[in-house]
């Protein structure tokens, strides 16, 4: 799940909605009890959840693309098999998540239309290139894991459909950043072009998924009703941390080096990294990073190819009703 | 153009025998047999279940959660209903 950068709040309500009803909605998030599909909720919290979960959902499916690109050039029958099943369960997370965005109003069609005409966005990370095997490698065990790290707090966010889908998500992320990882520890421990490779791959990813958390906190101006509501736990920063520091010991591990010299550990023991571009970031989700184009036109080359599949399944299931109905009526 | 809308499908696994389903998602499908195929390879890529059902979602009928006081509180003060209402002394053992 890759939702960190694109969950900003709509503005609280300030309408002509009930205030007590509002009052009272906000004591049940206070609570900590799970808001429901068919329970009273401001609409900005609608609105807010659903831009945010099928976002996600769009991540999801749109995350396919760069890891589907080495399904047919996996270096073994084994790493072959693993990366299709990841593959498979991208796909399933994508559905688990649209089911979870339709329990709030819009239909499945209308959200993946909105995407697919551009107006929805998904993660910047997937706008990003796979040039080499180890890049799989990567994706797993860093973007996956950021994933994970962003995904965990979401199991317990305030709407019910949201927070079970992130159980289930959560899961099966495990195997991803497991298989990711050794891939890498593969890699690290063959040749001296393997490492290079490894370590190459390392040095593309890392500045790309440190952004996956989002704007730093000072500038992200939506954090506090996101935050008041219950859907977000932890700041964009202090995930990025947590991120950081459980990621470096694993990068010394393989014997790799994070490509940020000016990176030291505190007396704390936290890992403080560089300044991050977020020029890069603006660009990226402006629809100006290196494939951006590419994956907008394969989603919707795979939609419109699939259209005659929906329509004979659409026509065949009518056919069959019209025949029980006839069947009924002798 | 706008896609056009696939019916939507409530589906409900029983992991081990012995166990009564329970409700795992939904997903959308044509019918019930794209349905079931659907289920199984969303919900069950692990070893998940031995059963499946698919129900199309308009058929439930589900309790309006605006009125869940009123709905459930004939069970609320019923405290007797509770085995731990009941006092056994000690001596007499596990009962």
């Amino acid at each position: 799940m890759y939702t960190q950068a694109l969950n900003t709040a709509e503005a609280d309500d300030r309408g002509p909605e009930d205030a007590a009803k509002a009052a009272q909605f906000q004591a049940r998030i206070d609570a900590e009890e799970r808001i429901e599909p068919n329970d009273w909720m401001p609409s900005a919290y609608r609105k807010t959840l659903t831009r945010q979960i099928s976002q996600h959902a769009h991540s999801e499916v749109v995350g396919m693309l760069p890891e589907g690109n080495w399904i047919t050039r996996a270096p073994t029958l084994r790493r072959k098999a693993a990366l299709l099943a990841k593959v498979q369960d991208e796909c399933g997370h994508g559905l688990y998540l649209y089911a979870a965005a339709e329990t709030l109003g819009s239909s499945r069609e209308e959200l993946v239309d909105a995407m697919l005409a551009g107006k929805a966005k998904y993660s910047s990370i997937f706008n990003y290139p796979t040039l080499t095997w180890a890049d799989i490698g990567t994706i797993g065990w860093l973007v996956d894991g950021a994933a994970i790290m962003n995904q965990i707090p979401l199991c317990r966010c305030s709407y019910g459909p949201y927070a079970r889908a992130m159980i289930r998500v959560c899961k099966e992320e495990s195997f991803h950043q497991r298989q990711g990882y050794e891939i890498m520890l593969t890699l690290c421990r063959g040749s001296d072009e393997q490492k290079a490779m490894a370590q190459e791959s390392l040095n593309r990813w890392w500045w790309p998924v440190l952004m996956m958390f989002g704007p730093p906190d000072a500038t992200s101006q939506h954090s506090d009703t996101s935050t008041k509501w219950k859907i977000k736990r932890f700041s964009n920063d202090e995930l990025r941390q947590k991120f950081v520091d459980a990621t470096v010991p694993q990068a010394h591990y393989l014997g790799l080096s994070i490509p940020d010299p000016g990176m030291i550990q505190d007396a704390d023991g936290h890992w403080r990294y560089s300044e991050i571009d977020w020029t890069e970031f603006k660009q990226v989700l402006a629809g100006n990073g290196p494939c951006n184009r590419d994956r907008m036109a394969a989603r919707r080359k795979a939609h419109a190819e699939g259209a005659w599949v929906r329509e004979a399944a659409a026509a065949y299931a009518a056919k069959r009703a019209q025949r029980q109905t006839a069947q009924a009526a002798e | 153009m706008a896609t056009p809308n696939t019916p939507l499908w409530e589906v409900f696994i029983r992991s081990r025998n012995g166990l009564a389903h329970k409700h795992v998602g939904s997903l959308h499908a044509s019918d019930a047999t794209m349905a079931l195929q659907a289920a199984r390879d969303i919900y069950t890529r692990r070893g998940e279940g031995l059963s499946i059902w698919v129900v199309p979602s308009s058929a439930i009928t589900a309790s309006d959660p605006a009125e869940k006081a009123m709905m459930f509180e004939p069970a609320e003060s019923k405290i007797y209903r509770h085995p731990t209402f009941y006092e056994v002394p000690e001596e007499v053992g596990h009962m």
